[in-house]
């Protein structure tokens, strides 16, 4: 392995854990701030993807459909809030887990009904197709470079959002005691409606920087719930600073379970044995850090409102 | 006057429930037997997963691995050691290694509590998934397919009606006992710690104890679901530790009624026949199933157990 | 719900009671929601073109065909599989897109001798010494595009070659037939977990090892996320890449667009195969579809037209089943593949093609024949079948 190769899978480790944090940066919000387990954080992602591919298409820009694509998934989020989601605030989780497991029904069925079950391309924006010479021999993508600073500029955004603001003074009060932040005000119920209008929109940026490298299909919010979740679990839930340490870890976790596990296995064991192995050790190597790290901390490693 | 109502309810579903082979068949729809069978095995899943659910307070969302483990116990054994797959030693045999697993499982999960315990159950019924999927010997992604119906003494196994009477009986002898395990100490402190564990603790109950042997109970439950579905498909695969199947069951038994005795069974039944009836009338079914578990959500939330409870009153 | 049960009962008895009229049923379960619904809807259009081009009727006989959605999960699939034998007694079942769920119906199926004509997967068991006579494929053996896929890859003199695959038997399987054929060093082989998003570490991990070219077999939504990251990674420009058919059908060109462009693939179909069938079934297709077919649809195709071609040499006497199993074994009906015969593990013996996708006059990117590179090819498992 050259150092070359390594630092590579590095970025690249660096690179996924950003993208997590994109996917659950807007799970975290909505958490933190409405106690709200919401199981169709997937759905309003492959609606914020499917209507950026949808603008891009229309107006030709990739540019320009995104922020179209935010707003008009920001919409769509504070509508299902108003009309549904307000609702399930004081209701126990299991209730939320039921009503958004129903949701996630209807925004599959409606998507199929509307797109079709033929999957989308979104291809990336000419200006960020090639790669960059970031070291000697060193080629990164251009386009996961973006991954990352957007990931980095998102993660500064929330941390001034939560350190500095009235938001954030909810969220950190919402975390540690729910009833004090209901009790803050009496327009608390809109601010809720723009809070879940922006996690929608934080959906949708992830969506809008994920549909370049992913395909744009019906179920693609179900196979990045799980993931979602586990990286949330293990920052510890409702914690902005736990989603991004979170997400780093297990991106590099991941990363290296997958880069390094199979050839070192080799290297250890008889071949036959280290093949079988390798690879069913880095399927689920990001399941076993969250196992550890619950065994270890049962809050995660960042419990809201310690 | 509400007793009786009450009991009219269940005795006319228990005799439906016998009878059914016989009805199905007189209008020569015995295909709808092994569809029965079906409900019930889900049933059963669905009440082992509400008496954690429910009645205990632990919301689960890895009670597939359960369930799926106990159908690879059958898989396994027809395959590796046929001289053991007859029921009386499968079927135990499924539920004690699932018992164990549940064990181990719940040991860790139980560390934790809320939405950290959903993850977490969920994390090893992921990894028991993809450890199944990879594994060659037992088919892998495509399954292990069984030889035939685990055999019960002189009984037609491969009849789709004595089935459904085995499954029947197997699936009341549960709910018999879950009956008593509701009413005695066990269940009664088992309901405490779900209303408020510091209380119970604080009261001298060793919580995680009760915690733990109601998470191996349920577990073992499944896996014995897991076991009859195994026979039922005459196939096990790794679809069945998905969680998919643990969000499925989860579904009925809010459906049903949560910590209701029947509410899983209940939940089982409205949610297949419910599948049944809307896939054909229009593929995009599950827009209706959305708005109908939306509906429940809001307007039923005890479930089918609390409407009925409700009318009796 | 007993009182539903019963309507539904009632109806079953009425619907059995009329059913005294001479018909073929066909019972289809395939794959229609979803993501892999796309490839279930494309066999299902192209075998109910298949039955429009026999005037509606498959061996001169009215056709009733039942359509079930199994939702890719096997236990559906069982369920639906016994309710079409066993309630409505159909006479043919067909549709099943993947390997799995075949498993899990295949004992209802043929348990009951009812003939199943498979208009996609494969299975090597099925092929060798679990060959069935009730089982007739219209399409392939899984091993049998990588198969293809090797023997042009040594044909073309690569000798250092990089695998990627997903970690599961099927998958294994797939690579297993590639090396048949492939005689060369690998510069790494990866199995990767199945329903993977992200391939940047395998990506980086090909670009260190500078392989000459590259071998992928990743189905479904994972190929299309492999294929979109390899063209953004450049990787297009440095490596030759080479696919199974399945990676580059023609729904899958439409939706990815430029990232598979020049990727070379084998197939055992092509739009462009020069025969009368293919020429009138990729037009009609298109009319009334609005969209070009893939080689699921051209199976979905052949399946009906394979039905119809028996049916009408028995006679219409479906109930002699013995009959019925040398009508199927002659298959007698011009197949969009040209050729088409079956071995004695009742899997086509044909040729397979090398593809490569290139942008058409109208800006379309479809797949170009660029070779034949099995001729009569057979499958390596058929002297395992005693049948």
């Amino acid at each position: 392995m050259t150092w070359i190769l390594f630092l590579e899978q590095c970025l690249n480790g660096l690179q996924f854990g950003l993208m997590l944090f994109l996917l659950v940066a807007g799970l975290t919000l909505i958490f933190g701030i409405m106690d709200l387990i919401n199981l169709a954080h997937g759905s309003l992602y492959m609606i914020g993807a499917y209507l950026v591919a949808t603008f891009t298409q229309a107006t030709g820009s990739f540019l320009l459909a995104v922020p179209l694509g935010l707003a008009a998934t920001a919409v769509i989020g504070m509508v299902v809030e108003a009309t549904v989601l307000r609702g399930l605030y004081k209701r126990d989780h299991l209730s939320q887990v039921l009503a958004t497991f129903a949701l996630i029904l209807i925004a599959n069925e409606s998507t199929r009904a509307i797109w079709g079950l033929q999957a989308l391309t979104l291809n990336v924006p000419e200006a960020l197709s090639g790669s960059v010479e970031l070291l000697p021999g060193l080629h990164y993508s251009a386009f996961r470079l973006a991954i990352i600073i957007v990931g980095l500029l998102v993660a500064a955004g929330l941390y001034f959002l939560v350190v500095r603001t009235r938001i954030g003074m909810l969220v950190r009060a919402g975390a540690s005691n729910r009833q004090m932040a209901t009790a803050m005000g009496t327009n608390i119920k809109w601010l809720f409606t723009a809070v879940f209008g922006a996690g929608a929109a934080l959906c949708a940026l992830a969506g809008a920087m994920l549909s370049p490298l992913l395909v744009v299909q019906v179920g693609m919010g179900e196979s990045i719930l799980i993931l979602a979740f586990v990286t949330v679990v293990i920052g510890g839930i409702g914690s902005m600073r736990g989603a991004f340490i979170g997400a780093l870890l297990v991106g590099i976790v991941d990363t290296f379970g997958r880069a390094f596990i199979p050839p070192l296995l080799r290297t250890i064991l008889p071949p036959a044995l280290a093949d079988a192995a390798g690879p069913s050790l880095a399927a689920i190597s990001i399941y076993l850090l969250m196992v550890i790290v619950l065994f270890w901390k049962p809050q995660g490693l960042f419990p809201a409102g310690s | 006057m509400a007793w009786l109502i009450r009991h009219g309810w269940l005795i006319a579903a228990c005799l439906f429930a016998l009878a059914f082979p016989m009805l199905a068949t007189a209008v020569g729809q015995d295909f709808y037997i092994s569809v029965a069978s079906r409900v019930l095995i889900w049933g059963l899943l669905a009440t082992s997963l509400n008496l954690l659910v429910g009645t205990g307070g632990m919301v689960s969302m890895g009670h597939a691995a359960f369930f799926g483990f106990g159908a690879y116990v059958v898989g396994i054994v027809a395959l590796d050691a046929p001289q053991w797959s007859a029921a009386p030693v499968v079927l135990p045999l499924a539920i004690v290694a699932t018992g164990i697993l549940a064990f181990v499982i719940g040991a860790i999960c139980l560390r934790t509590r809320g939405v950290y315990f959903i993850m977490i159950t969920l994390a090893f019924a992921q990894m028991l998934f993809y450890i199944f999927v990879s594994l060659k010997g037992y088919g892998g992604d495509d399954g292990l397919p069984l030889a035939k119906r685990s055999p019960l003494g002189t009984l037609k196994m491969a009849d789709d009606t004595v089935f459904y009477y085995v499954v029947l009986a197997l699936l009341a002898l549960c709910l018999v006992f879950l009956a008593r395990l509701r009413d005695s100490r066990f269940g009664r402190v088992l309901r405490g710690i779900k209303d408020n564990e510091v209380r119970m603790e604080s009261l001298g109950y060793a919580t995680l104890r009760f915690k733990l042997t109601a998470f191996v109970i349920a577990g073992a439950m499944a896996g014995l679901a897991g076991a009859l579905m195994a026979n039922q498909n005459g196939f096990v695969s790794p679809n069945m530790l998905h969680w998919d199947l643990s969000g499925t069951a989860l579904v009925m038994v809010i459906l049903g009624g949560l910590g209701s005795l029947w509410g899983g069974l209940a939940g089982a039944v409205v949610f297949m026949v419910l599948e049944e009836v809307l896939t054909s009338f229009t593929s995009h079914w599950q827009i209706i199933l959305g708005l109908i578990l939306l509906g429940v959500v809001f307007f039923a939330p005890k479930g089918i157990a609390g409407l009925f409870a409700r009318k009796a009153r | 719900m007993k009182k539903k049960l019963l309507c539904l009962a009632l109806a079953g008895a009425m619907s059995m009671a009329a059913q005294a009229a001479d018909k073929v049923k066909v019972g289809f379960v395939s794959t229609l929601s979803g993501p892999g619904g796309i490839l279930g809807v494309a066999i299902r259009d192209g075998f109910q073109l298949g039955i429009e081009h026999t005037g509606g009727k498959l061996g001169g006989l009215p056709v009733e065909l039942l359509i079930e959605d199994d939702q890719q999960k096997p236990d559906v699939a069982k369920q639906l599989a016994d309710k079409l034998i066993k309630r409505d007694k159909v006479d043919f079942m067909t549709g099943i897109v993947f390997q799995n769920i075949l498993q899990a119906a295949q004992a209802s199926v043929l348990g009951s001798e009812t003939y199943y004509i498979s208009p996609n997967t494969g299975p090597s068991e099925l092929a060798g010494a679990g060959c069935n006579p009730y089982f007739f494929a219209v399409s392939w053996v899984s091993d049998s595009y990588s198969e293809a896929t090797g023997k042009n890859m040594t044909d073309k003199g690569y000798k250092n070659v990089f695998v990627i695959a997903p970690n599961y038997p099927g998958g294994k399987d797939v690579v297993n037939g590639f090396k048949r054929y492939y005689k060369g060093n690998y510069a790494g082989e990866v199995y990767t977990k199945l329903g993977q998003l992200d391939y940047a570490v395998e990506i980086s991990q090909m670009r260190a090892a500078k392989p000459d070219a590259v071998f992928f077999f990743l189905p479904g939504g994972m190929g299309v996320n492999f294929l979109k990251q390899w063209h953004q990674a450049g990787m297009n420009k440095e490596f030759p890449l080479f696919g199974t058919g399945w990676s580059f059908d023609q729904d899958t060109l439409a939706a990815v667009g430029e990232p598979t462009l020049g990727a070379l693939n084998a197939s055992h179909w092509n739009l462009d195969l020069d025969n009368a069938a293919n020429k009138k079934f990729v037009a009609d297709f298109e009319k009334k579809f609005g969209r070009l077919p893939n080689e699921f649809a051209a199976q979905g195709y052949d399946a009906a037209m394979l039905i119809d071609a028996a049916v009408r040499d028995v006679k219409g006497k479906i109930e002699d089943k013995a009959a019925l199993r040398k009508a199927l074994e002659a298959a007698n009906f011009k197949s969009v593949r040209g050729a088409f015969k079956f071995n004695k593990n009742h899997f086509p013996i044909q040729n397979y093609y090398l593809r490569q996708v290139v942008k058409d006059d109208k800006g379309r990117f479809v797949n170009k024949t660029a070779g034949t590179i099995f001729t009569d090819h057979q499958d390596a498992y058929v002297s395992a079948c005693n049948m």
